[in-house]
């Protein structure tokens, strides 16, 4: 989509600034609050969510909650310091107060001038929809209760089944002393299905789902909840059967799409401009150096329409854009927001994000992918004697120091001589992110992005993300089963 | 603080709010309802280098409402407490029950299983702390660690002071309310450089600002543990004894919990189904929780529902004793509630202690895992599966630090072959348990 903004200003303005009596003279005010001596830039984060979730167990949707949040995040930044405060109240005298407590991080200096507020021009890379408001009551039900029938009906081992549907609608608008005034409407949704099979007294789990930055009615209209209802089953069948999984190392197929949470791990949080500037990655001060294998190409992309982890402007307004880390095997990029890029005299790249208004921006991924390369999916599989061949994960996590990062795959199966054959126990793959990278030995030309479920954590703080890549195949990497 | 909380006005507040909001609720036709409140005010100070980095004043509140129609449930919640807000979360909670399905176990807890004592369990304890006072304690936590030789970066070190105020109340006439506070100073430190770099920290965390170790403690320790780490081997891949730290016990024990939780049992997505009564521990191996101790970590008098907590034993001399039960959840599984919606509150550990030593003569030669990365558990089957980082210990002596490994098994065949449990408890949770031995996991690694 490259449609200019253009309504999103009105919503924002309205839900936003309106009810508490503000206009666009407050927020200069706001501004000049928290611009206190000493400070060199400073911002205000406007922000109101709707969230809703509908919950189905035992065939009947029992549970089904509805929160309303909003506020009005401030911070201050005088070189390396911030101060931050927050309110969820939406009115001038907030503004006065977290003003002046967010630029006491401050106490003497130079008094700057903010700038004259403009719009910022962003492509918006998502309609500015309330996406709760596309389907009645019944028909969020309605879609539960198919994911229930269906995998139900799909086979006689399953015992259990849930299924969930949410949706945010979230409205922000950012100012800032640099000029900037940005505002989006960030819809988001998501349904999942999960599953218990029973069969000759083991049990096993499955579970699927997706979503992304649209209307509940697409999930609707493209039948996911069936979609999803079959694939947990699957999946919850092909874990029944599986045997333990190897232990120690051995080369490794990864599957296209979500197994691009790698991607995230061993490569994307170390390259954060926050943790670079201060020489806490192990990927600090190697840009341009070779940090992965030749032909292996990583982007920070959020400009991808109506995908998860895309957004039109971050949440210090700078537009979302496609930011490459890693081109050819060299380390070309690292993702910034506007404080670690001046700190590191670099461009910021539009991925400040905030879980909420009442907590600090930082640099995030957004939908973080590795492009395609040349290989037949079918031959990368073909050239492992013996490996693993894993398709689907739970989760991951990185010490950016060491660079040791790990991934727990959730379906996975071994690879005898160049042939898929018995499905293995999950187990937790560990490596070490620059290493693992130059182990990378073949890439796919299968490019696909997952199915929208990502969630990301920093420091306490969730955001919602995606990732994507091709079929790879590492030559080596430790897999943590309990077979000799 | 600079900020103004008064603990006790804000608790005359919430009970105000709590209470009209029922009230709310049955003239909008629910047929039961409850309501919990809360407020929490904090400040967090980060320093980094010598420096402040940042200094950030916090002040969270939300009320949440859910409404029983018949045997429907709705929910709703919003952050603003202004009346019209409240009313708005009501309405949208009555609204919602009106589509969600019958549900046999929904509603309150039975009005006979309510606490009727509320006795003051000593958790309120603010700290008057200046922002410049809170600046200067991380400084010295910081530059106490960057002192060590060896030490070459930081992420700093951060110091947080929070107080609480809490409400439930339900429609049987409920009305229960908390106030607490919570101190933490911690330090993150780097040693080494390039491709040779680790990192650690050290905390301190407590109720009260008295009972917080020294900066100079917290930063000193961050140091030693993190140079400790420096030219990390890659273990060999093998079948070891392993011995667990206090802090990845802990994480075992959080394992057990949530296996033995009511929503896990009924949904049968737990290994422990149907296992009441089984013995999962050696006989010397009792659990349980002491939710009232005085100023305890995770003390209260009453539960998620009003429930009285009480000193529930989980594991009794190895035998899986007691789910961990909520209102709702022991209705779906036909038992009576633990008083654990909420979770378990104050855990600890029955059993005889060895010191650190000779847990380490007694295993030989294995591996002592001091952080372990990622989730790795399939709740379902117990199989577990997790990235470290430790120690290999050689004939009883630790030899040499060890990475990127693994350490997997299954959770019933750790549990039975815990062999020991070290006296290094680690009271700075409210899972209180010292290290622990497990007789043989698969190591992978080289």
């Amino acid at each position: 989509m490259t449609v200019v903004q253009s309504n999103s200003f009105e919503q924002a303005s309205a839900q936003l600034l309106a009810p508490g009596g503000l206009d666009m003279a407050s927020l200069e005010t706001g501004l000049s609050h928290a611009m206190g001596a000493g400070i060199d830039y400073a911002d205000l984060f406007f922000q109101r969510t709707w969230h809703e979730m509908w919950v189905l167990e035992d065939g009947e949707v029992k549970d089904a909650s509805y929160s309303i949040d909003g506020g009005v995040g401030v911070r201050s930044l005088s070189g390396e310091k911030t101060g931050f405060a927050y309110s969820n109240q939406i009115n001038p005298e907030a503004l006065v107060e977290t003003g002046r407590t967010a630029c006491a991080i401050a106490r003497s200096g130079e008094r700057h001038q903010p700038a004259k507020i403009q719009p910022v021009t962003a492509a918006t890379r998502y309609a500015g929809i309330d996406p709760l408001s596309g389907l009645s009551a019944e028909e969020k039900i309605a879609m539960l209760k198919q994911a229930d029938r269906v995998a139900r009906a799909a086979d006689p081992a399953v015992v259990q089944v849930s299924a969930s549907l949410t949706g945010v609608h979230e409205v922000v608008l950012v100012c800032a002393t640099d000029g900037t005034l940005a505002t989006d409407v960030r819809p988001l949704v998501r349904l999942n299905v999960s599953v218990i099979v029973a069969r000759d007294g083991k049990r096993e789990r499955g579970s699927a789902g997706g979503g992304g930055r649209y209307a509940m009615s697409r999930l609707r209209d493209e039948g996911v909840a069936e979609h999803y209802a079959r694939d947990a089953v699957r999946q919850a069948l092909v874990n029944l059967k599986a045997v333990d999984a190897p232990a120690g190392q051995m080369p490794i197929v990864l599957g296209n799409g979500w197994p691009g949470i790698l991607l995230h791990e061993a490569v994307g949080h170390g390259l954060e401009g926050d943790f670079n500037r201060k020489g806490s990655s192990s990927f600090a001060g190697r840009l341009g150096e070779q940090v992965a294998s030749r032909g292996v190409t990583v982007v920070d992309d959020a400009t991808l329409t109506d995908c998860r982890g895309s957004l039109s402007v971050d949440d210090e307004g700078t537009p979302g854009q496609c930011t490459p880390l890693i081109e050819d095997g060299i380390l070309t990029g690292y993702m910034q927001d506007k404080l670690n890029a001046r700190l590191m005299g670099m461009q910021p790249t539009g991925n400040a994000r905030r879980e909420s208004y009442a907590h600090v921006t930082m640099p995030r991924m957004t939908n973080t992918c590795m492009l395609a390369g040349n290989d037949d999916p079918g031959e990368i599989v073909a050239s492992v004697k013996r490996g693993i061949y894993a398709v689907s994960f739970g989760g991951g996590q990185v010490d950016i120091t060491s660079g040791k990062f790990v991934f727990s795959a959730s379906e996975a199966y071994l690879i005898e001589d160049g042939k898929i054959t018995a499905p293995v126990k999950g187990a937790t793959l560990i490596g070490n992110g620059p290493e693992a990278m130059s182990r990378v030995s073949m890439i796919g030309n299968d490019m696909a992005l997952d199915t929208g479920i990502g969630i990301c954590g920093k420091e306490g703080q969730g955001v919602p993300v995606g990732v994507g890549q091709p079929t790879l195949k590492l030559d080596e990497i430790t897999v943590g089963g309990t077979a000799s | 603080m600079s900020q103004t909380f008064d603990a006790v006005e804000q608790q005359t507040r919430l009970e105000e709010r709590a209470t009209a909001a029922l009230a709310l609720a049955k003239r909008l036709g629910a047929d039961a309802c409850e309501v919990g409140a809360s407020v929490d005010q904090g400040i967090g100070v980060g320093v980094r280098l010598g420096e402040t980095e940042s200094i950030e004043l916090s002040r969270d509140q939300g009320i949440g409402v859910t409404v029983y129609v018949g045997q429907r449930k709705g929910s709703a919640s919003t952050s603003d407490e202004s009346d019209a807000s409240i009313r708005a979360a009501v309405e949208k909670a009555v609204s919602i029950a009106r589509y969600t399905g019958e549900d046999a176990a929904a509603g309150l807890a039975d009005a006979a299983e309510m606490a009727t004592a509320l006795p003051d369990l000593d958790l309120h304890h603010p700290w008057a702390l200046s922002t410049d006072e809170a600046v200067e304690l991380a400084l010295r936590c910081e530059a106490a660690g960057r002192d060590c030789e060896g030490i070459t970066n930081s992420e700093g070190a951060n110091l947080s002071s929070s107080e609480v105020v809490s409400v439930y109340a339900n429609s049987h006439g409920f009305l229960g309310s908390k106030r607490g506070t919570r101190h933490s100073l911690s330090c993150l430190l780097i040693a080494g450089s390039g491709d040779h770099m680790q990192r650690d920290h050290d905390y301190t965390t407590a109720r009260r600002a008295d009972a917080l170790e020294s900066p100079e403690t917290i930063g000193r320790r961050a140091a030693e543990r993190t140079l400790k780490r420096l030219g990390g081997e890659c273990p060999k891949t093998g079948r070891f004894p392993v011995l667990f730290s206090p802090e990845m016990a802990r994480s075992l024990v959080g394992n057990l919990l949530s296996s033995i939780a009511g929503g896990a049992l009924y949904r049968e997505s737990s290994f422990l189904c149907d296992r009441l009564g089984d013995t999962l521990f050696p006989e010397w191996f009792s659990l349980g929780e002491r939710p009232q101790e005085r100023g305890g970590l995770a003390s209260s008098a009453f539960d998620g529902d009003g429930v009285a907590t009480r000193d529930n034993v989980f594991i009794d001399q190895g035998r899986l004793a007691s789910y961990m039960l909520s209102a709702y959840s022991a209705r779906r599984l036909g038992l009576s509630t633990t008083g654990n919606a909420g979770g378990a509150r104050n855990l600890r550990i029955q059993a005889p202690t060895t010191p650190l030593d000779a847990l380490m003569r007694q295993m030989g030669t294995g591996v002592l895992v001091t952080e372990m990365m990622g989730q790795g558990l399939n709740p379902v089957t117990g199989d577990y599966s997790r990235g470290a980082a430790g120690f290999w210990v050689e004939n009883g002596e630790i030899s040499h630090p060890v990475e990127e490994f693994t350490v997997a098994g299954n959770l019933e065949s750790l549990f039975s072959g815990l062999v020991g449990v070290g006296d290094d408890i680690d009271r700075r949770s409210s899972t209180q348990t010292g290290s622990w031995l497990i007789d043989s996991m698969t190591i992978a690694g080289q």
